[in-house]
């Protein structure tokens, strides 16, 4: 599907979601509530077959913290953008896609490791790559006590 | 109620486990795996990361463009020229830069360089692992032509930082053609010998044949990418799918096997060198004349927006994700590594064999440690 189908095909599943077409992608902003839903259908639906989950990356947009899901399929060779953010600073939280692409599972607690947001229903949510102790490196208000990066 | 002795003992009997690493030889760096054991049986493998997490994604935000080039050397060092590749295309694709053919087909040619050095070692490493000492020596031997060709041009051995964004550091060596043409010409004549001594060899193939499989649809689902996924039947390349700098021009075979166990992720490696040396040979007697870098502002800021670009590393798809705001430095920056993803389905594929299997599998994986941490 080229992007004004791949377009069109989010719109038929539901109405009120933010698309825009990129240079790139086809990138569809939707809340957290709606992502899982619309995930499954991606992956599922024989129309579209998004089964290969290219790249999961945690943002921090300042006020907000965000997921951006790149989305490919190894069959029609199309690829979408999903993006999702939630302004609960203190406890974010967003589902996990962990059961539809296994790939997910470690790119989850990468970002959880690192932004802090947390996934529902994730097999084994723990910090990856740091202790316990450490703040969320790549949030913006994260102070650096050692000061080795400045901004 | 108390715990006998008898209790105790046969508890343990059932499930055990075991630190490896992360200081192990065959980890190939400091990479801690927690395996739990049913007498030799591998129950589950549980990765513990992070001792050589530097930050690279945190850092990336507070340095220039030009800069972040020298971080990604050290993500995966055996592929660093085509890290360097992918922030450069990255960065000029969100500029619209038009680069010219000469400096398209040079860092062709230098991928895939790196790419036939990075599974020489991988060759060595893995022929070491499963207790074949010579194939360290022959590997390191050979790769040694390859990095002197790098050293004379770019003045790096593994680090080369030959690319910026816009172009090239420095022109070419004048030697740099007859060196490459003498080294795939010596390396053609060598590539048998590797077969023979490993492919062939009876031992290395009871160790590999039929151990660690993986299927077409874990490989996606994981996301496995590189010559691990397509030893699964994944046509993952992203050369062929989405061809960056010269590639849509050169004739090549994807190398695609069905089986997906640790021999045939050992072969689609060594016949990547294979067409990688096809590739050079199309493009080392026509590199067009031009200019070696385009000139860029001495300031180089992204116009708002997102960028993703993915290219083929020696390990797999690396892809790069820019957020820029319109500053000098980038908001986000995330790097999709190969390793870091393919890491995630060695529990899957090392269940229920043996220990020693773990070995064989998780080197044909090929690791790079700093690719996975970051």
């Amino acid at each position: 599907m080229n992007k004004i189908e791949l377009g069109e095909f989010i719109k038929s599943t539901d109405q009120d979601l933010e698309i825009k077409e990129g240079k790139q992608f086809v990138e569809v902003t939707l809340p957290p509530s709606k992502l899982y839903s619309l995930a499954k259908q991606l992956k599922e639906r024989e129309e579209v077959k998004f089964d290969f989950l290219d790249c999961l990356s945690g943002v921090d947009y300042g006020h907000d913290l965000g997921v951006v899901y790149h989305l490919r399929s190894t069959i029609y060779e199309h690829a979408i953008v999903l993006k999702t953010r939630t302004s609960d600073r203190e406890n974010p939280k967003l589902d996990s896609v962990s059961d539809l692409w296994r790939t997910a599972e470690f790119h989850e607690r990468e970002v959880y490791d690192l932004l802090g947001i947390k996934f529902n229903n994730h097999p084994d949510l723990r910090r990856l790559f740091l202790d316990n102790s450490w703040g969320f490196p790549l949030r913006k208000d994260y102070v650096d006590d050692i000061t080795i990066v400045t901004k | 109620m108390e715990e006998t002795v008898k209790d105790i003992i046969s508890k343990e009997k059932e499930e055990y486990t075991i630190n490896m690493g992360p200081q192990h030889p065959s980890t190939h760096g400091v990479l801690r795996f927690v395996v739990s054991l049913r007498g030799e049986i591998v129950k589950n493998v549980e990765p513990h990361l992070g001792y050589i997490h530097r930050g690279i994604e945190k850092m990336c935000e507070s340095i220039t463009y030009p800069q972040i080039i020298h971080l990604t050397d050290r993500m995966d060092y055996l592929s660093a020229h085509i890290n360097n590749e992918a922030v450069c295309l990255t960065v000029e694709k969100a500029l619209e830069v038009d680069i010219p053919d000469r400096i398209k087909v040079i860092r062709t040619i230098m991928s895939e360089l790196t790419r036939i050095q990075s599974h020489q070692l991988f060759w060595a490493s893995y022929g070491m692992d499963l207790g074949g000492q010579t194939c360290f020596f022959y590997g390191l031997r050979d790769r040694e032509k390859v990095l002197d060709i790098f050293e004379e041009t770019t003045g790096g051995r593994m680090i080369v930082s030959y690319n910026c964004p816009g172009g090239l550091m420095y022109d070419l060596h004048p030697n740099f053609q007859k060196r490459v043409k003498d080294f795939i010409k010596y390396f053609r004549k060598i590539l048998p010998e590797y077969d023979a001594i490993l492919t062939g060899n009876v031992i290395f193939r009871e160790r590999s044949i039929g151990i660690g499989p993986l299927s077409l649809e874990d490989a996606i689902s994981y996301g496995v990418t590189g010559p691990s996924g397509r030893a699964s039947g994944f046509s993952c390349d992203v050369r062929k799918h989405e061809p960056y700098s010269a590639y849509d021009r050169v004739k090549f075979n994807e190398v695609l096997y069905k089986e997906g166990d640790t021999y045939h992720r050992y072969l689609a490696r060594i016949e990547e060198m294979r067409e990688s040396m096809n590739i050079i040979d199309q493009l080392i007697d026509n590199i067009p004349e031009g200019p070696y870098a385009v000139k860029m502002k001495p300031v180089i800021k992204l116009p708002e927006g997102e960028y993703y670009q993915r290219v083929e590393t020696a390990r797999g798809e690396l892809g790069v994700f820019i957020i820029s705001d319109g500053n000098k430095n980038p908001y986000r920056v995330k790097f999709r590594s190969p390793n870091f993803v393919n890491l995630g389905v060695l529990n899957l594929i090392s269940k229920d064999f043996k220990i020693a299997d773990l070995v064989a599998i998780a080197g044909s994986l090929d690791f790079v440690i700093p690719d996975i941490d970051r």
